[in-house]
């Protein structure tokens, strides 16, 4: 090793190349129309976490809404097949795919068929969803259950484990009054569900609806998250992933992080900008800087996940 | 921002040009455990079953035509005080009041699809797309509030008198 390289005995390029992985992982969140970027999987120290490599990766896209036609996105399902195939080429192959809902746009029989035949182009063992209000736009989400409910509880809600990480899929987009909404039986699952669990098993939430307050007014929030979270108390890291907003935002309560994920089909306004959550149509040229791909990993010994979010190339 | 921006391609780029198996490959995939009667997802690509990714349910699944689809665009344009005009994701107007026996229309203006939802279950539209439309015929007095079931923070009132 020369004398040039930091502490962490790799070289700046390294630590760029590898940056996702290891030790602290740059986080672009875009709130309110600016870039921020913070560092997470800071509770690890990076001496551990040079040492391994992550025992979990996976990807998440969201909101590709097959069938919107529109001059916000003129042909959605070019995007979202351009997203797919830039998870294929991430150079690795992810342990799964999560996506997270409003996989259609009116949750048509034919649409449900296209936007699973093009999941199945995912290279990657396992593909997993929740459903969007899109997808259950006018029967309660039958037909989003027939498509991709097999072999889930209640209303389309699982869980599952992988790499010592716990994954909860929620279902938040039926009966709803006003916001998202969980309901008492899926409620009662996830409390049954993280019961038998070590407070320091990983959790990682997927949602439609983000499980906080991201703008109420707009229906961006659920309006019984607070009963769930309540059981994820216990738990030293809580990573909750959710779609709907189509744009990237994060928040951090006590043990609770939220990451909001961006689209694959089109931009939504920054909360309460404009009179409705409408879709945004953007100059020539700047569509593919709104939409977007996320990779997760989880390295043993961080207590926290790492993501990082790439714009559609 | 420019900074970040140009970070974070650089970042893509050496991941995406990251090829090295040592250095970028985990041996083996870590497996999923599936509790007992939960097997939720369904196979990627990469899956031992890729030749045959069938699945029960995947197949079959053409739902019947919704019965109470949105009527063409080209029907005539209902009167006055029986239609609802939906824009920028309101019901305009927000109450509307109709006699016994009165077919009210609702008309998305809005690029997205909106529905047209009771909260007594009495009726619910399927998604109208743009300038998509529904109608429904108020047959017993009462107050009857709605939402649109994708946009649930949309409300409005239909007010059916004797």
């Amino acid at each position: 090793m020369s004398a040039d390289n930091d502490p962490t005995g790799m070289t700046r390029r390294q630590l760029i190349r590898h940056g996702a992985w290891f030790g602290a992982a740059v986080v672009l969140t875009v709130a309110g129309g600016e870039v921020i970027s913070h560092v997470a999987g800071a509770a690890g120290s990076a001496g551990a976490a040079q040492q391994s490599r992550p025992a979990l990766r996976f990807a998440q896209i969201s909101d590709s809404h097959i069938g919107f036609t529109g001059p916000a996105n003129p042909n959605v399902a070019e995007t979202f097949s351009h997203a797919i195939g830039q998870i294929n080429s991430l150079g690795y192959t992810p342990d799964f795919v999560i996506h997270t809902g409003d996989l259609t746009h009116l949750a048509t029989p034919a649409q449900f068929d296209q936007v699973k035949q093009m999941l199945t182009g995912l290279n990657t063992p396992r593909v997993f969803t929740v459903p969007g209000e899109h997808d259950s736009t006018d029967d309660a989400g039958q037909k989003y259950r027939q498509a991709f409910g097999a072999g889930t509880r209640g209303d389309g809600w699982y869980s599952f484990d992988i790499a010592g990480v716990h994954l909860i899929g929620l279902v938040n987009t039926l009966n709803m009054q006003k916001l998202g909404h969980l309901g008492t039986d899926q409620l009662e699952f996830i409390e049954k569900d993280v019961a038998g669990l070590s407070s320091d098993t990983p959790i990682v939430v997927f949602s439609h609806i983000p499980l906080f307050a991201m703008y109420p007014d707009w229906g961006w929030g659920t309006e019984d998250a607070a009963q769930a979270l309540s059981y994820l108390k216990r738990f030293s890291s809580v990573t909750c992933l959710n779609g709907h907003v189509h744009q990237l935002f994060s928040k951090t309560e006590g043990n609770v992080t939220f990451y909001s994920g961006t689209t694959t089909a089109y931009p939504l306004p920054p909360p309460g900008q404009g009179p409705a959550p409408k879709p945004v149509t953007l100059p020539a040229g700047k569509l593919r800087d709104a939409l977007g791909i996320r990779e997760v990993s989880y390295t043993k010994g961080q207590q926290a996940l790492a993501l990082k979010d790439q714009k559609l190339t | 921002m420019k900074v970040i921006v140009s970070l974070a391609a650089v970042g893509v780029l050496f991941t995406a040009a990251c090829s090295s198996p040592a250095s970028n490959t985990t041996p083996t995939s870590p497996s999923i455990t599936f509790q007992s009667d939960m097997t939720p997802g369904m196979s990627g690509m990469q899956s031992p079953g890729k030749s045959n990714p069938a699945m029960p349910g995947m197949s079959g699944m053409q739902s019947p035509p919704a019965s109470a689809s949105p009527t063409a665009a080209d029907s005539p344009a209902p009167q006055g005080g029986t239609a609802v005009s939906i824009s920028d994701f309101k019901f305009n107007p927000a109450t509307l009041t109709v006699p016994v026996g009165t077919t009210v229309t609702w008309t998305n203006q809005d690029e997205e699809p909106h529905t047209v939802a009771a909260k007594d279950g009495s009726f619910h539209s399927p998604g109208m797309g743009t300038h998509g439309t529904y109608s429904f015929t108020f047959t017993t007095p009462g107050s009857y509030d709605f939402i649109c079931s994708i946009h649930p923070f949309m409300t409005g009132t239909v007010v059916v008198t004797k």
